[in-house]
């Protein structure tokens, strides 16, 4: 008998493993999308879907046109660097229709989230227990948020 | 805080990688040793072993086919897992894992026992009846070409696939030990020695699930135990347990010399939170006890029954050892707090979909497919000669 027909089975096998990749091949072809690895290891496609996407935060440079003393007031405090929509929340229908009002903020609620007492935190930030500082009152009843003292 | 000591950061109090990640290098290091045990018989000619080497096989794609389920529960979105073949990405381990494993499963184990097994599987296509003989008939490929030089062939051929398989298991299973060894943020995984160890493991309790299956299923079958074979498996056993251990030992060694900032923190966790997993379970009743045991059989001349009866309690203690091992790797890693001054505590879950139901589930599941799959291919040398006579 010859070689070939003796592993003629091996070829079989072979076979086998061929028509596997080329189904792999195909299924690949149809389900990974066109735009993949255009840029990287991602849809290029999906840098157009995000752009297409409205926009909610309006920038603090858009705040400000309107809310000038607010920016200078912000400029002697310790929050001068922290963006207006980080506190206020997206505001972009706002500043397209100032007659929609931004949502009124509750202080007792968000001031905490950066200034609660937290071992984690620096020595040299601001923390505090609120539940012994003040008891519930809002923070803005004592402080001032826009220059943050 | 319940559970916490000390301070721990918030995203440091929970822990993500659960008892199926504990399961998962469990279950491919028995698939990497199996395999090893096998190359036993094919590669360095140990014909001692031979009447376990079809078992080992089929016990390598029993764990094997299991293997990524722990990861797939633990992930979620099982849909998404063809992704890593359609859109591989080349930089990462577990990625790359995808085609070890898919190469492993068909290239390597799938194709040496059907090449193992090929004249079998001829054999069955023509005595068999019903859906068993189409199943059979298909398994044949339509060759029923079983001429001395095929089968020559096949030989040949499945002692490169085997020579292949090798580096391939110590891939498959040292890729997990590469994972954590390469997570330079935790000084508990963090070690060039972890692959290793990983593989050296691995190759202590896949032999030894292999030894216990053996021993299991000859006595279920009411056949002697076939005592140079099981002798053999456990001098190998010994042998590479030693190296395993010494290469834990040595570890642990440059651990306690190296005494780098982690050190106080981790040496504290190894004598509390992990004090029996580590200590008792993995170090004294899952190492020393099962090495002294075989030791014991190496230097003496025990009667039959006693040694059987060593290699069982020893295999048993060694999985525990190993799942033992795999546990405070996993799990350790996850217990104290990169700040260094506190602790956490794993809180298994019973019934959900990470929790300790299915982790058994998935160690018995392995079993009944090897169960499966050894009705479909029966691993016994006794059936070459005997059952296994073509129709007439």
């Amino acid at each position: 008998m010859s070689l070939t027909k003796d592993a003629g089975h091996l070829f079989r096998f072979a076979f086998l493993f061929v028509v596997a990749f080329v189904v792999f091949l195909l299924v690949r072809h149809f389900v990974v999308p066109k735009s993949f690895g255009e840029y990287g290891h991602y849809r290029g496609a999906a840098i157009g879907e995000i752009a297409a996407r409205p926009l909610h935060y309006a920038g603090h440079e858009t705040c400000e046109t309107c809310h000038a003393d607010i920016a200078e007031a912000k400029k002697a405090g310790k929050h001068e660097n922290v963006s207006c929509e980080a506190c206020h929340g997206p505001l972009a229908k706002h500043a397209n229709d100032p007659s929609i009002q931004p949502v009124k903020i509750n202080t007792t609620v968000l001031c905490i989230r950066c200034h609660a007492e937290s071992a984690a935190k620096p020595g040299g930030f601001p923390q505090i227990d609120p539940v012994q500082h003040s008891g519930g009152v809002p923070c803005e009843t004592c402080h001032q948020p826009h220059n943050g003292l | 805080m319940s559970g916490v000591e000390g301070y721990m950061y918030p995203n440091e109090i929970t822990l993500y990688w659960s008892v199926l990640i504990v399961l998962y290098p469990y279950i491919t290091g028995l698939v990497a040793g199996a395999f090893i045990l096998a190359s036993l018989v094919r590669v360095f000619n140990v014909k001692a072993v031979a009447p376990t080497y079809r078992l080992a096989l089929l016990t390598a794609l029993a764990f094997l086919i299991v293997a990524p389920l722990p990861l797939q529960l633990h992930l979620g979105h099982p849909g998404r897992s063809p992704e890593m073949y359609f859109t591989p990405h080349a930089t990462s381990a577990m990625a790359m894992f995808g085609f070890v494993y898919l190469w492993y499963l068909m290239a390597v184990l799938v194709f040496e026992i059907w090449l193992d097994y090929r004249s079998d599987i001829v054999h069955l296509s023509q005595s068999t009846t019903g859906w068993l003989r189409r199943l059979y008939r298909i398994m044949t490929l339509g060759s029923q070409n079983i001429s001395p030089r095929s089968l020559a062939i096949d030989h040949k051929v499945g002692w490169i696939v085997t020579i292949v398989g090798i580096p391939s298991a110590f891939i498959l299973h040292g890729y997990v030990g590469f994972i954590f060894g390469s997570l330079k943020a935790n000084p508990w995984w963090n070690s060039p020695l972890m692959p290793v160890v990983f593989i050296f493991s691995a190759m202590v309790s896949g032999i030894a699930a292999v030894l216990l299956l053996y021993m299991l299923t000859t006595w279920m079958r009411k056949m002697p135990i076939d005592m140079p074979c099981v002798d053999t498996i456990a001098m190998y056993l010994f042998y590479i347990f030693i190296l395993d251990f010494s290469l834990e030992m040595l570890d642990l060694v440059h651990r306690v010399y190296e005494a780098d900032e982690s050190f106080r923190t981790l040496n504290f966790m190894v004598h509390t939170r992990l004090y029996f997993s580590q200590i008792v379970l993995q170090i004294c009743i899952g190492t020393l006890v099962p090495i002294l045991l075989l030791a014991i059989v190496q230097v003496t001349k025990l009667p039959a029954l006693v040694r059987r009866r060593i290699y069982v309690v020893s295999g048993c203690l060694v999985q525990i050892g190993v799942f033992a091992m795999r546990w405070n790797v996993v799990i350790g890693g996850q217990l104290f707090s990169k700040s260094f001054l506190g602790y956490t505590t794993y809180k298994m879950a019973l019934v959900t979909r990470e929790g300790l139901l299915v982790a058994i589930f998935l160690t018995i599941l392995p079993l009944g497919i090897l169960w499966v799959l050894m009705k479909l291919l029966p691993p016994w040398p006794e059936k070459e000669q005997g059952s296994l006579e073509p129709a007439a």
